[in-house]
Formats: C-alpha cells, structure tokens, sequence
C-alpha cells in the first residue's frame, strides 16, 4: 500500500439530520492521523461517490440513524460499482437493528459499526482493510 | 463544627481516593455536609413545593393530588397502524400520547417528493401529508379527554391548523383541547437541524401560533421548550440547563418585543429535558431549572401571575444512553431515569423502550416502558411524599452549584448579543460538539464505564425479536396522495395558496389562513413550500 | 478495473489526458505523497498545462471565501466553462491527520460532471497552500478545467504563496472584523488584484469600503496600471434573490484577466509562476540527494552535536556536505 495518509469520506445521506455521530466520528479519525472530508447532512449516493472518486478517498463511511439503512445501502454500493470503485472500502456506523446487519453485508457494505463502538474497533479496521479490498 | 477542622478531616479520611467528575463537569465529594449547604436560607431559597421558587415542584400537592401524565409515544409510519397503537396505549393507561412525524414530514415533505423517497413512514414517525391523514391517526380518541403531543417543529404551524381544523369537524370547542406541541426552533438550529426558513421568520411562525394558542387553545401548550434533543447531540446536563433555559427567555423576550403581555403567554411555555443516568445531577437539573425560570420570570421580565413563574416539564428517558449491546440493560437505565424523573417532579414522563436505540418498539418492549412507570408509581415509593431529596446536603448543594454555573453561561450568550446571534456565530452547536467529542474520549479512555459497551462486554448477540417495517406502505401512501391530489378543487387551492403567500409577506396570525387552507386540502409540504417561498432558506455553517 | 492496481505510469497519464477523473485524482494522491512516480508523470503532462485561468481567494475564516466560491463556480458554468478548486485546511500538528471540510460549501455542484474539487490538508506545509499545490494545478489544467480556483488556508502574513500561483488574486475581507486593519498592517492589500468586500449588508460597510478605497488611492503605484477593485457582495443569504454583487465580482476578475492579456502582463504573471516552481523542484531534488547521501548514517546527528558543541557551524557544515553529494 503506497498511500501515505488514509483518507477518508464522512456523510450523512438522506433527510435525516442528527449529525452528532457523524462529527464525532470524523473528529475521532482525524485524532487517529487521518484526513478525513466531511460532507455533512442531505446527500445523495451520486454526490457522495463523486466526492469519494475527486478526493481520491480509501473509505466511505455513512451515519445512518433513521431508519434508512436498509434503503440507501443498495444505492451507495450500485453507484460505487459503476464508478468503478472497487477498491474503495465502504462502512457504515449508526443506528440499526442488529438482525439487518447480515442484510447490509450481503448487499455489498463492508463492515456495520453499531452505535457506541469504539475508537479503536473502527480505526484498526480501516488500518487493517485499507488497499486490501479488490486485491487479489 | 468549624470548617477548617471538616477540610482537614476530609482530606485525611479521603486521602487515596480519586476525583469523580459528573457529567456536567463537576467534581463529585466523597461526602456531603452541613458545611456543603452553608447560606442556603430554606424559606427563600428551597420553600413548599407550589409556591415560588418552586424548586420542591411547581404545584402543591403534586403527585399526592394527582400522578405524573403517563405520555408514551405512539406512532407507526402509516396513520392507521399510529391509531391502532394509540388507541392500546390508551386502552393500556396513557393519559396522553406522543405523536411523531416521520422524516419527511419532519423536513416539511410531502411523501411524494423525490426527496422523500425510500424515508416515508420509517424510524417510527407518522407521515403526515393532508388533513385526512390527521383525521385517521385519531380516530376514536376522544380529543377533550386524552393530551395530545405533537412531536412537531418547524412545521408546526401546519400540524396546528390540522389539529384545528379537525376538532371543528367534530364539533370538540378549542377550548377544551389540551396537549403540546414541540415547536421550538432555537434548538433546532443548534442541535437537531430540522428548521426550515432563517430565524426571523421562524420566530413569526411561532409567535403567530403562541398568541393563536393564547386567544384560541388556551388549554394548549403551543411550545416545548427542549433540552432533550440537545442532549442527545452531546450537550451536558448543564448544558442542557443553561441552553434552554437561555432559548425559553429568548422566546419569552420576543413575545414581549412582538407586544404580547408577558402573563398572557407565559403560563403556556412548557419545557421538555432528559432524563440521564445520573439519578442525583437529574434532580439538582430540574429544582435548579424551576429555580432559575422562576426568579427570571418575576425579576427580569416582571411577570406578576403565578403560572408565569412555574417551570413545567415533559422528561424522557435518555435515548442516546441506551445500548445495542446487551439490550436488556436498557430496562435497568430507563428504570433509573424514570426515578430520578419522578424524584425531580416531572409533570410528564416517557419512557423508552429497551429497543428503541436502533428500532421502534415492539408490543412487548413498549409495555414493560409502560410498566416500568407504573411500577415506579405504586410500588417504589417515590411518590408518596413531595421532593423527597430536598434537605440532602449533596442535592442542595449540587442544584446551587448547576445555578451558578447556569447564570454565568447566560452572561456569556448575553455577552454575544443573545441566543440568535449565538447561533449565526455557531457557538452553541460548537460547545455540543466539543462536549460529544470529550464526552466520547471519557469511554475511549475508559475514564467513563458504561456496562457492555467498554466494559463487562459480551460476544453473543441478545436473542430478541424485532418489529418488521411494512414497506408496502410508502408505495401506497404516494399512491394515495397522488389520487389525493388530483381529486382536490384546484382553483381554491391556488386561492388559498395566494392567500398563504400573501399572510406570509404581511404581519398578520398566519394561523387563520392555514387552517383554511388545509381544509381545502392544501398538503403539508405545499404549505411550507409557499412558505419557503416567501421566508427563504436556512443553511448553516458546519461547526465541529 | 481497479486503478490502484494499475499503476502503471504511462495509463494514468493517458487516462487522466483522456479525461478520466479517476487517474486525475489518484495522480494528485501521489503528488500530495510525494511519490516518487509522481515526477515522471508531471513531465508528461506538463506539455498540456499553462492555459488556464487561475484565480487565488485568501481571507480569513469566517470571511465567507468558500460561499463565493459557491457562487464564483456556478458563474463560471453557465459561461460553460469547466471548474477546477482547490481547498486547503490545516493538518493538526499533533496527529497528523486533518478535517476537510471545505466541499461542504459547494452543494450546488455535488454532482456536476463539469466541477472538479480537491480537498487538500496542509501537511505541516507554511504558507497557505499545501506543497504539492503548484502541481495539483498543473494536473487540473491537463485535465481540461478552463478556470481554477484556489481556497488559501486562512489569511495572515504568511499566506504569500498565492500571490506565485494565481493570476487574479481576490482578498476577502468583511467589515468590522478588523481584517481591513490587519491587511492595512501586513501590506496584503498589494498583492491582491481585487478585495471583496463580504457580508455588505453589514454595519459599517459603506464606511469600509471608502476607506479601503482612499487607502488603495494614496498607497498604489501609479505606474502599476491596475488598480485593485473594492468589490462588495452578500454571499450568503437566505433567499438566493438577497445575494448581491456576484455578477460585479465576475466582472471584475474578467476586467483583470483582460488587463494582464491587453498588457501581456501575463507573461510575466505565467514567468513568476513557472519561477517558483522551479524553485520548489530544485529545492525538493537537492534535498533528496543530500538526505540520500546522509540518511541512515547518523551523519545528520554528528553534524547537529559537532554544532552544539562549538566545533563547527551551520555554514561550514554546508559546504561539507554539498561539496560532496553535489560536487559543488
């Protein structure tokens, strides 16, 4: 892996505008050495790969808090294959209810971080996962 | 005993034991004494419950009259599943019930809006686009017997003009209709982000349903005055406290600005808190709130009626404490909440579901919150006698050292130019996000235990059933709308619209026009469309 | 296909040339991290860079520089033409890492094909841009941005870099804040080509913008030729009907371009650019052959105690070392 810093994608997408863990996140990643863009609240799964494809990024991570993971997950990872972003990891972290976790995975998201998981478990995964993905 | 020799006791007997911080910041005493609670004089400053400062609770006999309005919320996306679960909860004992909107109708959308889509009817709200929906979620309830709590703000306005229009229809006088709506936009722009138009027309809106309330729903509360939602965006108890007592003044000083006599509104404001785990910091949160409203109502703005002076709250469990991991703790967290929300003298209380971190409710989870208050009421004795923490040398002096750091968080917004201005520097929502950061460091560095989350972990998931979310429903609901729509007389519609648009631009109680409009069948996000129109919209500046 | 597998060189050249995003952006990746690759590939497209028009905002945070920005692209697109941005945000100097969060701002253009935005992080880097800046431009030229914006940092006395790289320089400035003082102080006000006045619906405004006038009138070089325009917008505003000055704004940026092509001042804008790259290449190659020489060896140490202890300085030092990695 030849990158020097792990750059990251923070969103919120949809309507739904609790952005509490989405900032703390983001705050957290950059305390880890990160760079992380942060594209707040209202955004589409178009604009959110078009951002992730400009600032070059290894991982999306989405906040979902409302209920709407079940529906934009499908989106996001359709719209990351037809950019062509297959290396890129995808996560998630929020608010959910843990029997749809096996659904997120199987529709294409990377790994699911419920709420109130910890700096660490979110950070040593996108030390770990970053440039592996597609690799063969 | 001379207070020199206390210190030295104290240092020697706790010598070796760490300082414990509460959530608000303040460092916990391994022992509270007489010398904690020096210069509290009890008749001025503590007194009998009913009367002013109000600390021991804002009505005399309080629960020994008569128990807290057991308010649990009701909703389900479609407005016939909504008024299914109402109507169980009422069966069930709830004196009063919550209603949420989904997250459409939250950001002022129809649920056929592209915008809308793949969120309608989802998380546990009702979507809400026409007075028929309104009609259907309370079917059956009768509106001069059962409180209705509209979770609703900055589409307020509307939600009004339905409720409105829809006792009319039945022929209920709105001057029997009791109940609340949340309608309270300041916190909006500092924490829950759903406000729509700047704070200046958002202002009108509300103080156009404040004095519609005042002269119309005199039994109604038009504004909750909330801390609950900044809470649960990272603000600490004293945080909350100071913030919304600090949004609760700027609404009052509007009112009055906007020629409202203080008396004639001021006993309609309520306020909406959370309810932590910390049983005690809870207590001194609210004694400290009555205490602070109180003295500013009658000081400050020189409201002279009584009920202008009494702070009344709503309280709920704290959401954002509840865990995914090992979900039956939850029982046990909202158990305490409760307690301490009884102790503190609540007027209202819901209680959440040990799901309802990441799901709504099921029938069983929903009961044993119901149980859970219930319990408290006849079983735990915490409402046999009034403020039964007043006279502890740790409440007193907790809920004295909440008031003075509370007083000067208000000089610092005062030195800022108030509330609004606040808001447009983004202070508020910088202090909530640096307190949600710390907050969320204290469990990374395991400076804070919370139980199956940094410690006490397990591997195995619970084995709990979960509700399944019909998602039939939204296609049927755009369906129904879209039919809703055609079937409409379009030319009053556009009258009304004109109408609308034109009440706006003027000064004139924008409440009378909304409520001819609705019953013309002008949809929720039509409203606030030609309201956007003429109000503009709010974007604000990202604050970490 | 994955890009990241296929590093080869030569394809992402000819893909980014080609106008694929995707090898654009992971080029500027390798620029920002100094890889080494990133050199061969800035030869290739180096040919196709040069032509655009590159405008530099500066000002202070709070100054509403990524708002104009917002309007300034949109502007720009429906003259149909295709905009490149660059923001920079600060590293934290203790973690490293940054938040960027810039293309918040920019909304309007989330998914507009013809815009094309790059958050950079300072990495440690003075001066008000980020060190691989220069050649992130180049990049955005090669790939066909008829106009690049530049956000700087902030504003302070240290946010000289700019001036090197653009060629219409805006000052942001909004009454009141003292700004106008500090830039008085720090001489700011000669570098930029145009100052904006934001947030004119402010107290004071009016006030501001004679005196930053009077100021331009008396302190100017008559014989420069262009006079710095005082250009007063509202930004940000809730009903986009409020917004105001924005077509004056882009009038006179278009004026200044003009003026520099008119006089061929140009030329020497384009010569003062290619100066300082230059510069930053010489200094970045030397340096890699003399850290080569001594990295690992301890040497670097030696030198730093030899100093402490009186023996030597950092002069002769210098001269050692460069006579012998650079035969000099």
């Amino acid at each position: 892996m030849s990158k020097e810093k792990i750059k990251v994608v923070i969103s919120k997408v949809g309507l739904d505008g609790h952005d509490r863990g989405a900032k703390v996140v983001a705050s957290l990643l950059r305390e880890a050495g990160m760079e992380v863009v942060y594209l707040g609240m209202y955004q589409t799964p178009e604009s959110i790969i078009k951002a992730a494809i400009d600032e070059d990024v290894d991982v999306i991570g989405v906040s979902y808090l409302s209920g709407e993971h079940l529906v934009f997950t499908p989106l996001i990872v359709e719209e990351m294959k037809k950019k062509g972003l297959d290396d890129v990891l995808f996560v998630a972290g929020g608010s959910f209810p843990p029997e749809d976790i096996p659904a997120m995975k199987a529709m294409g998201i990377d790994e699911v971080f419920r709420g109130g998981s910890l700096t660490e478990g979110f950070v040593s995964y996108i030390q770990k996962h970053v440039g592996q993905k597609g690799a063969e | 005993m001379p207070q020199d020799k206390t210190a030295d006791t104290d240092r020697e007997r706790f010598a070796g034991v760490g300082p414990v911080k509460n959530l608000s910041g303040f460092e916990i005493k391994p022992l509270y004494g007489p010398e904690d609670i020096k210069g509290t004089e009890f008749e001025r400053d503590v007194g009998l419950p009913g009367q002013y400062p109000y600390v021991r609770g804002v009505y005399s006999t309080m629960y020994r009259g008569r128990p807290w309005t057991i308010r649990q919320l009701g909703s389900l996306g479609p407005p016939g599943e909504a008024n299914k679960r109402i109507r169980q909860l009422v069966d069930m004992g709830a004196t009063g019930i919550s209603i949420c909107l989904d997250m459409p109708t939250i950001m002022g959308r129809d649920s056929d809006d592209p915008l809308a889509e793949g969120e309608v009817g989802r998380c546990g709200g009702v979507a809400i686009d026409t007075l028929q929906d309104v009609r259907e979620v309370l079917a059956g309830i009768e509106l001069d017997k059962i409180s209705i709590n509209f979770v609703s703000n900055s589409q307020s306005s509307v939600i009004l003009a339905m409720f409105c229009a829809l006792a009319e229809e039945r022929g209920v006088p709105w001057d029997v209709l009791t109940g609340t709506m949340q309608n309270d936009v300041l916190k909006e722009y500092q924490a829950q982000k759903s406000y729509y138009f700047p704070p200046r027309p958002s202002m009108r809106l509300i103080l156009d349903t404040l004095s519609f309330c005042m002269r119309s729903l005199p039994r109604f509360n038009p504004i909750s005055i909330s801390g609950y939602h900044l809470a649960s965006a990272g603000a600490s108890p004293l945080q909350e406290l100071a913030f919304t007592l600090a949004n609760g003044f700027t609404y009052v000083e509007e009112g009055i600005n906007a020629g409202m006599p203080v008396d004639d509104f001021a006993p309609r404001l309520s306020f909406f808190f959370k309810a932590h785990n910390d049983v005690f910091e809870n207590v001194a949160k609210f004694r400290a709130a009555r205490r602070l409203w109180a003295r500013t109502m009658k000081g400050k703005f020189g409201a002279k009626n009584p009920s202008s002076w009494r702070l009344r709250v709503h309280t709920q469990t704290s959401g954002s404490s509840l865990t995914a991991q090992q979900m039956e703790n939850n029982i046990i967290r909202t158990t305490l909440q409760a307690f301490s929300a009884v102790m503190a003298g609540t007027q209202s209380l819901h209680t959440n579901a040990f799901d309802e971190a990441f799901s709504v409710p099921t029938p069983q989870s929903e009961r044993v919150a119901l149980r859970t208050q219930q319990i408290i009421l006849h079983e735990s004795g915490a409402a046999s006698t009034i403020d039964p923490l007043a006279g502890s040398y740790y409440i007193e002096a907790l809920t004295r050292q909440m008031e003075e750091a509370c007083e000067k968080y208000f000089q610092t917004i005062a030195d800022m130019g108030g509330v609004i201005a606040g808001i447009e520097k983004g202070y508020f929502q910088r202090e909530i996000a640096e307190s949600a950061f710390r907050y969320q460091q204290s469990l990374e560095q395991g400076e804070r235990i919370v139980v199956g989350l940094n410690q006490y972990t397990e591997e195995e998931e619970s084995e709990i059933r979960l509700r399944e979310l019909d998602s039939e429903f939204e296609r049927n609901k755009v369906a129904a709308l879209k039919k809703f729509k055609e079937d409409r007389d379009q030319d009053l519609l556009r009258a009304k619209g004109e109408e609308l648009r034109e009440v706006c631009k003027g000064s004139d109680n924008v409440m009378p026009a909304l409520i001819s409009a609705v019953k013309a069948g002008m949809t929720l996000g039509e409203a606030i469309g030609h309201m956007r129109e003429i109000f503009g919209v709010y974007r604000e500046q990202a604050v970490f | 296909m994955s890009i990241r597998k296929s590093l080869n060189p030569e394809e992402l050249v000819e893909k980014l040339l080609s106008g694929d995003r995707r090898a654009a952006a992971r080029l500027i990746t390798l620029i920002e991290d100094q890889s080494v690759q990133a050199n061969g590939m800035m030869k290739k497209i180096f040919p196709h860079t040069g032509r655009s028009t590159i405008i530099g905002l500066t000002g202070s945070g709070g100054s509403g520089k990524s708002t104009l920005i917002d309007h300034l692209i949109g502007r720009f697109r429906t003259m149909g033409k295709k905009v490149g941005v660059v923001a920079v945000d600060p590293s934290s100097p203790f973690s490293g890492g940054a938040l960027l969060g810039d293309r918040i701002r920019f909304q309007s253009h989330a998914t507009d094909d013809g815009v094309f935005i790059r958050s950079m992080a300072s990495r440690g880097y003075l001066g008000g841009l980020a060190r691989g800046t220069t050649d992130v431009v180049r990049v955005m030229e090669a790939m066909g941005n008829d106009v690049i914006l530049i956000e700087t940092l902030g504003a302070g006395q240290d946010e000289i870099d700019i001036i090197h790289l653009a060629q219409t320089c805006l000052l942001i400035l909004t009454p009141g804040m003292g700004d106008d003082i500090q830039a008085m102080k720090a001489g700011i006000m000669e570098i930029a080509d145009v100052i904006v006045l934001n947030k004119a619906d402010l107290d004071k405004a009016n006030l501001c913008q004679s005196s930053l006038e009077t100021i331009i009138h008396y302190g100017m070089d008559k014989k420069k030729g262009w006079i710095p325009r005082v250009v007063p917008t509202i930004a940000f505003a809730s009903k986009s009907t409020d917004i105001r000055g924005m077509e004056e704004l882009v009038q006179a940026i278009m004026d200044h371009q003009a003026y520099l092509h008119e006089t061929r001042k140009i030329d020497d804008v384009r010569n003062k650019r290619i100066e300082q790259e230059l510069g930053l290449v010489f200094k970045d190659e030397v340096e890699k052959v003399v850290f080569a020489g001594i990295k690992g060896t301890g040497k670097k140490r030696e030198y730093i105690e030899s100093i402490r202890a009186g023996k030597t300085d950092p002069y002769s030092v210098v001269k050692e070392v460069l006579s012998t990695f650079l035969r000099v």
